[in-house]
C-alpha cells in the first residue's frame, strides 16, 4: 500500500507550518529566554484547582451531559450578559474542549464543500487547517499595520462573493494585539447584513483587552446575533490551558448540530474542569482582574522599550502580545529570529507563521515576570546595535 | 499608589521612568509619590537584598525570643528601643504568643551571638528569661528564594 493512500485527501492539501524549522531550533537549544508562549505564565487561581481536587477526591469522575453541565452553561450564560448577549443555558450553549473543539465543530457542522470562508490574518494558525479539513475552502483577508491590524469594511467587500459562507473574526488578536471596538464592529456588521454569510466571533481574548472601552461581541449587533457563533473558553482568562475547556454560543439550530458531532467526537468536555469552570465564574473575577493589570504593566513596559530601541510597535489593545515591525533590519521575520536566537537566545515567533502579511513582524509575547522580560529586551536592544554595527562595518 | 509600592518593593532600582511607564503615569508624578512615601515614613531605605551564606563572610543569623516585663507607662516600647539599638540586631517584632519579642540577630561566630546574648541581652533589666535559636539554613528571604529551587516556568518553548 502507497503510504500516500492512508492520508485524507483534505489533510494532504494541509501545509505544514513553514516556520518548522525555527521551531526545532527554539526547542532545541539549551538556556534560551523565550518571549514566544501563548498562554498566560500565571497557575490556575488556587480555588479553582482546589474545587478540581475535591471533585476528583469526590470521585465525580463520570461523563457529563453532552452539552455540558447545566450549571456550568447557566453560569456561562449569566457571563455573557456583561457583554449584552443573552443565550438559553439549554438550548444555545454548549461547553467543549477548549475554545479549540468549538471552532472544529462549528466549521465541520456549518460549512459544505466549495464554500469560501474569509479568514482575517494575521492569526493563529488553526483556522485555514480547520476550514480545509471541513472542505471548505480557506479565502484570506490580509490586514495591514496602518490599520493597526483591524479589519475594514472595505477589505471584507473585497473579498466576498456568492460562494462566501462564514467570516472568521479572531479580535481581540493573537499574534497582533489588535482589537475591534463597537464602531468598527458595526461598519462589519453592515457588510455582513446584506450577505447571508456567518460570523465566527473567536473571542477567547476578551478579557485581556486594556482599551478605555469595554470589549464588545459583534453578535450583541443588532441582526448579528441569529448568524454569529460565539467563542470563547477558560484558558486565557482564567489562566486554564491545560483543563481544556471552552464553549461555543450560537442560536438552538446551529448548537444542536454542533452537539451531535460532539457527541460522537468527544462524548462531553473533561468533568473536572467543568466543576473548575463553575467556580472561575462565580468567584474568578478578582483573579482576572489583578491578572490584567500586572499584563497591562509589561505591555506598557514592552511596548515603550521596543519603541525606543527602534522596533516600530503599534500600541496591542487586547490579548498578551505585543507585535513589532522588524523590517528596519533589513531581514525577514525568519532570518531576525534566527540570528536572533543563535546570537542572544532569545526565542520570539516570526510574524509569517501568523499569515503571510504578518511578514516584516515578529510576535513578542507578555506573559511572563517583569524580570524575565527586561532581561529578554536587554538582549534584544544588544542585538539590534550589534546589527548597526556589522550594517557600518 | 499601592501599586507603586508593589513594584519598589520588587525591585527598587526601577527608574522613575519605568514606573511612570508601567504605572501609567509621568515621571514627574512617580517622583513625587515617592519623595512623598520618603516624608510620611512609608519608604524607609532601598537595601540590596544579599544572601550572606554565599560570600566569604557568611555570618551566623540567630532567632532570639525574649520574654519581657512591660514598663508602666511605656509598654513593651522603652525595652525594644533598647535593644533595637544594639548593631547586632536586625529585627526586632512584638510578639503575639508565648514570649514578647523576637530578636534577630547577626554575628561574626556562634561564640559572638551566644556572648552577645549573654552579656548585653540577658542582663537588661525587664528581660525575663531568652532562648537562642540558630538559624541553619535561609531559603527564603523578604519574598525571595535564596537557596532552593526557583519556581521553573515549566510550559513549552513555544506556543503559538
Amino acid at each position: 500500500m502507497e503510504p500516500k493512500c492512508i492520508v485524507n485527501h483534505y489533510l494532504e492539501q494541509v501545509k505544514p507550518s513553514g516556520i518548522r524549522k525555527f521551531f526545532d531550533i527554539a526547542n532545541e537549544m539549551e538556556d534560551v529566554i523565550s518571549l514566544s508562549i501563548g498562554e498566560p505564565d500565571f497557575q490556575t487561581p488556587w480555588h479553582i484547582r482546589q474545587v478540581g481536587i475535591d471533585a476528583a477526591e469526590k470521585g465525580k469522575t463520570w461523563y457529563s451531559p453532552s452539552k455540558g453541565f447545566i450549571a456550568l452553561r447557566t453560569e456561562i450564560a449569566a457571563y455573557l450578559n456583561r457583554f449584552d448577549l443573552t443565550y438559553s443555558p439549554e438550548k444555545e450553549i454548549l461547553v467543549t474542549v477548549g475554545a479549540s473543539e468549538g471552532i472544529d465543530m462549528a466549521m465541520r457542522t456549518l460549512l459544505n464543500i466549495g464554500d469560501e470562508v474569509l479568514i482575517v490574518q494575521p492569526s493563529f494558525v488553526c483556522y485555514e487547517p480547520m476550514v480545509q479539513m471541513s472542505g471548505a475552502i480557506p479565502v484570506i483577508i490580509e490586514t495591514f499595520a496602518k490599520d493597526k491590524f483591524k479589519l475594514t469594511a472595505e477589505l471584507l467587500r473585497e473579498k466576498i462573493t456568492p460562494k462566501t459562507r462564514m467570516l472568521v473574526l479572531p479580535f481581540p488578536s493573537n499574534p497582533t494585539g489588535a482589537i475591534m471596538n463597537r464602531e468598527e464592529l458595526e461598519k462589519i456588521a453592515e457588510v455582513i447584513c446584506e450577505t447571508d454569510m456567518l460570523v465566527l466571533s473567536d473571542e477567547i481574548y476578551c478579557e485581556l483587552n486594556y482599551s478605555s472601552t469595554p470589549h464588545v461581541s459583534i453578535a450583541s449587533l443588532p441582526g448579528m446575533r441569529e448568524r454569529t457563533i460565539v467563542i470563547n473558553g477558560f484558558s486565557k482568562s482564567y489562566a486554564m490551558t491545560g483543563w481544556r475547556i471552552g464553549y461555543v454560543a450560537a442560536i438552538p439550530e446551529m448548537i444542536d448540530v454542533m452537539t451531535k458531532l460532539h457527541q460522537f467526537a468527544v462524548m462531553c468536555a473533561p468533568t473536572l474542569s467543568q466543576f473548575a469552570a463553575i467556580e472561575a465564574l462565580k468567584n474568578g473575577q478578582a483573579d482576572i482582574d489583578y491578572m490584567r493589570s500586572e499584563y497591562d504593566m509589561r505591555r506598557r513596559y514592552i511596548v515603550d522599550r521596543l519603541n525606543s530601541m527602534g522596533l516600530d510597535c503599534f500600541e496591542p489593545e487586547g490579548a498578551f502580545y505585543a507585535f513589532p515591525c522588524i523590517r528596519s533590519t533589513g531581514l525577514t521575520s525568519e532570518q531576525f529570529c534566527e540570528k536572533l536566537i543563535f546570537a542572544k537566545h532569545v526565542a520570539v515567533v516570526p510574524g509569517n507563521a501568523f499569515g503571510d502579511c504578518a511578514e516584516g513582524f515578529v510576535r513578542i509575547s507578555y506573559s511572563y515576570s517583569l524580570k524575565h522580560i527586561t532581561e529578554a529586551l536587554n538582549r534584544i536592544e544588544e542585538f539590534l546595535k550589534e546589527l548597526k554595527q556589522e550594517a557600518t562595518n | 499608589m499601592d501599586n507603586l509600592l508593589k513594584l519598589l518593593n520588587q525591585n527598587a532600582r526601577l527608574s522613575a521612568k519605568e514606573l511612570a511607564i508601567l504605572l501609567n503615569s509621568t515621571e514627574a508624578e512617580v517622583s513625587a509619590a515617592i519623595a512623598e512615601y520618603e516624608k510620611a515614613g512609608i519608604i524607609k531605605g532601598y537595601q540590596a537584598l544579599i544572601n550572606w551564606d554565599k560570600t566569604a563572610s557568611s555570618p551566623v543569623f540567630a532567632l532570639i525570643e525574649l520574654k519581657v516585663s512591660p514598663k508602666r507607662d511605656m509598654g513593651f516600647q522603652e525595652i525594644a528601643n533598647r535593644v533595637m539599638q544594639l548593631a547586632e540586631v536586625e529585627s526586632v517584632y512584638l510578639m503575639a504568643g508565648d514570649y514578647d519579642l523576637a530578636v534577630f540577630v547577626r554575628g561574626a561566630t556562634m561564640q559572638d551571638v551566644a556572648m552577645f546574648v549573654a552579656k548585653r541581652l540577658s542582663t537588661m533589666d525587664s528581660v525575663l528569661s531568652t532562648a537562642t535559636h540558630f538559624v541553619l539554613s535561609r531559603y527564603k528571604q523578604d519574598g525571595v528564594i535564596l537557596n532552593g529551587d526557583e519556581q521553573e516556568d515549566q510550559r513549552a518553548q513555544m506556543v503559538l
